[in-house]
C-alpha cells in the first residue's frame, strides 16, 4: 500500500510552516506523528499534494508547568506524556489515558496535537481534553487564538481549526490537589479504537460532589460532554444510585455508529458502563 | 511531478544515502534499496509490528514512516544486533527459550524488546506484556517470548554489572 505522489516539506519553524500552508492551501496537509494520516494516505482516502512535516520544529515539543497551567507542545508524543514527571504528578488522568492509546510503537510517533486536531471522535484525547477543561492554541500567519476544548469539536473529522492554522500548544489548568480522575476504556484488543470510553474528573467534599466533568469517547459524531449527568451529580452525595442515574443520563446523549465493534444499543450500554466505572474509580481516588 | 529526494541516515552504524520519492515507506527502502530484509512486511497497516525498527531511540513500525522523515536519523534493524559473530542477548534468549516457531515476527519482536530493555532494564512479566503489545505472534502464545525477554534482561544486567 503506497500513497499517491506528493511533495514533502520539513520546515524548521512555525512561521515557515505557516507560509508553506498559505502557499499550498487546500493541496497541503500537516503531518504530525503520521499514524492517522499516513494510513489514510496509504488507503488513498487522503491524497494531499503537499505534506508539511512538523517534526523538525523544536518549539512544538515539550511539557512545562507555569502559573497553574500545564503547557504541552502539540508535537509531544504519547510516550512522552506517559513518562512525564509533571503529568504523573499533576495530571495523572492524561497519563492514564495515553497508556490506553493504541500500542507502544504507535505511542512513540503519535502526538497529542495530531490526535486532537484530527477530529476523530474515536480518538481518546478529545474526551480527555473536555474532562480537563483544556484549551488549544491555534496559530495562523495573521495571528494566534486560544480556543476552549468545549465547543472545538464540531463533527466527525471537523473542528474549529481552520485550514491555514496550526495547533501549537495544549493548555490544561492544573487540577486541584485531590481531584479524582479516571479514563475507563473498553476496547476489543490492543491497537483498536474504543468501543466506548469515559473520562471523569471529580472534586469531593466529604461525600458531596463539588465539581465533576464527564466526557465520552466514540459515542457520537464528536466527543460528548455529558452535561445532564454532571448536573445531576453536582452538589449531592455520590452514591451507587446517583452514579447509575448519571450513567443513564450520559447514555441518553449517545448516538454511536454501528460498526464491527457492536451495534448502537450495545455501544450505548457500554458507554454507560464505562461512565459508571470511571465515576466509581474517580470517587475512590478523590480526597475528601 | 514529485521530486525525488536524497536522504542520508545511519543504518546499523553506517551512513547510507538513498534517493527516494517522498511517498516511499521506510520498510520498502530498507528491504528493496538497502537489502536489509530482516524487518518483515506483515500487515502493512501498523498493527502487527513485524516491520519494527529502532529509529532515534524509538521503536517504530517502518510501514508507517516515510523514508524522507529519516534524514539524519539513527536506524537499527535486526541485522545490527550480532556483533563480531556473537549473538545479542535477545537473540540468544529467543533461541534458548524457544521464543519463536515460524520466526516471521521475531526480528520485530527482538528490535522492540531491545528498546524496552533500554527503558526498563528489569521488567516484570506484566510490563513485558504491556510494552510488547504492539508485536503480534501467531505461533507461540507469547509465553516463551516473555521468557526470552526475561532471559536477555538477566544476561544484560549480569554483563553490565
Amino acid at each position: 500500500m503506497i500513497p499517491r505522489e506528493f511533495d514533502y516539506h520539513a520546515p524548521q519553524s512555525v512561521p515557515d510552516a505557516l507560509s508553506l500552508l498559505q502557499q499550498f492551501g487546500d493541496e497541503a496537509k500537516l503531518l504530525a506523528g503520521g499514524h492517522s494520516l499516513l494510513p489514510m494516505m496509504k488507503m488513498r482516502f487522503a491524497q494531499p499534494g503537499h505534506l508539511i512535516d512538523l517534526a523538525r520544529i523544536p518549539e512544538l515539543k515539550g511539557i512545562r508547568e507555569s502559573g497553574g497551567t500545564i503547557h504541552i507542545g502539540a508535537m509531544t508524543t504519547e510516550n512522552e506524556l506517559i513518562w512525564s514527571k509533571v503529568l504523573q504528578e499533576k495530571c495523572p488522568l492524561l497519563v492514564e489515558g495515553a497508556r490506553l492509546i493504541s500500542d507502544p510503537q504507535v505511542r512513540y510517533k503519535g502526538t497529542i496535537g495530531g490526535d486532537i486536531s484530527h477530529g476523530d471522535p474515536a480518538n481518546d484525547h478529545p474526551a480527555l481534553m473536555l474532562a480537563l477543561g483544556a484549551s488549544f492554541v491555534l496559530k495562523a500567519a495573521s495571528g494566534e487564538r486560544v480556543v476552549p476544548a468545549d465547543g472545538f469539536f464540531v463533527g466527525t473529522y471537523d473542528t474549529l481549526m481552520k485550514p491555514d492554522e496550526i495547533m501549537t500548544e495544549i493548555r490544561i489548568p492544573v487540577p486541584a490537589p485531590g481531584t479524582g480522575y479516571c479514563y475507563a476504556k473498553l476496547k476489543r484488543k490492543i491497537g483498536d479504537f474504543a468501543t466506548a470510553a469515559a473520562a471523569v474528573t471529580l472534586r469531593m467534599k466529604g461525600e458531596v460532589v463539588q465539581e465533576v466533568a464527564i466526557a465520552l469517547t466514540n459515542a457520537g459524531a464528536t466527543p460528548l460532554k455529558a452535561r445532564a449527568a454532571e448536573d445531576a451529580l453536582r452538589g449531592k452525595a455520590m452514591t451507587d444510585a446517583s452514579i447509575a442515574q448519571a450513567a443513564g443520563l450520559a447514555m441518553g446523549i449517545c448516538d454511536p455508529a454501528a460498526d464491527q465493534r457492536g451495534d448502537a444499543e450495545y455501544k450505548r450500554a457500554m458507554t454507560g458502563e464505562m461512565a459508571q466505572r470511571a465515576l466509581r474509580m474517580a470517587r475512590s481516588r478523590a480526597s475528601r | 511531478m514529485t521530486r525525488k529526494q536524497t536522504v542520508s541516515f545511519k543504518l546499523n552504524g553506517k551512513t547510507v544515502d538513498v534517493v527516494v520519492e517522498p511517498r516511499e515507506l521506510l520498510i520498502h527502502t530498507l528491504r528493496e534499496k538497502l537489502l536489509h530484509t530482516g524487518p518483515h512486511i506483515g500487515c502493512e497497516t501498523s498493527h502487527c509490528g513485524a516491520c519494527t525498527v529502532d529509529l532515534d531511540g524509538m521503536s517504530v513500525k517502518s510501514c508507517t514512516v516515510l523514508t524522507v522523515q529519516c534524514q539524519d536519523a539513527d536506524v537499527l534493524t535486526i541485522e545490527g544486533f550480532e556483533q563480531g559473530g556473537t549473538l545479542h542477548a535477545l537473540q540468544e534468549g529467543f533461541t534458548t527459550q524457544h521464543g519463536l516457531q515460524c520466526g516471521y515476527c521475531t526480528p520485530g519482536m527482538i528490535t522492540r524488546a531491545y528498546r524496552l530493555l533500554k527503558e526498563i532494564p528489569n521488567p516484570s512479566e506484566e510490563e513485558i506484556r504491556y510494552w510488547m503489545a504492539g508485536n503480534l505472534c501467531r505461533c507461540t502464545g507469547y509465553q516463551n517470548i516473555v521468557k526470552a525477554v526475561q532471559y536477555a534482561a538477566t544476561k544484560l544486567a549480569a554483563t553490565s554489572a
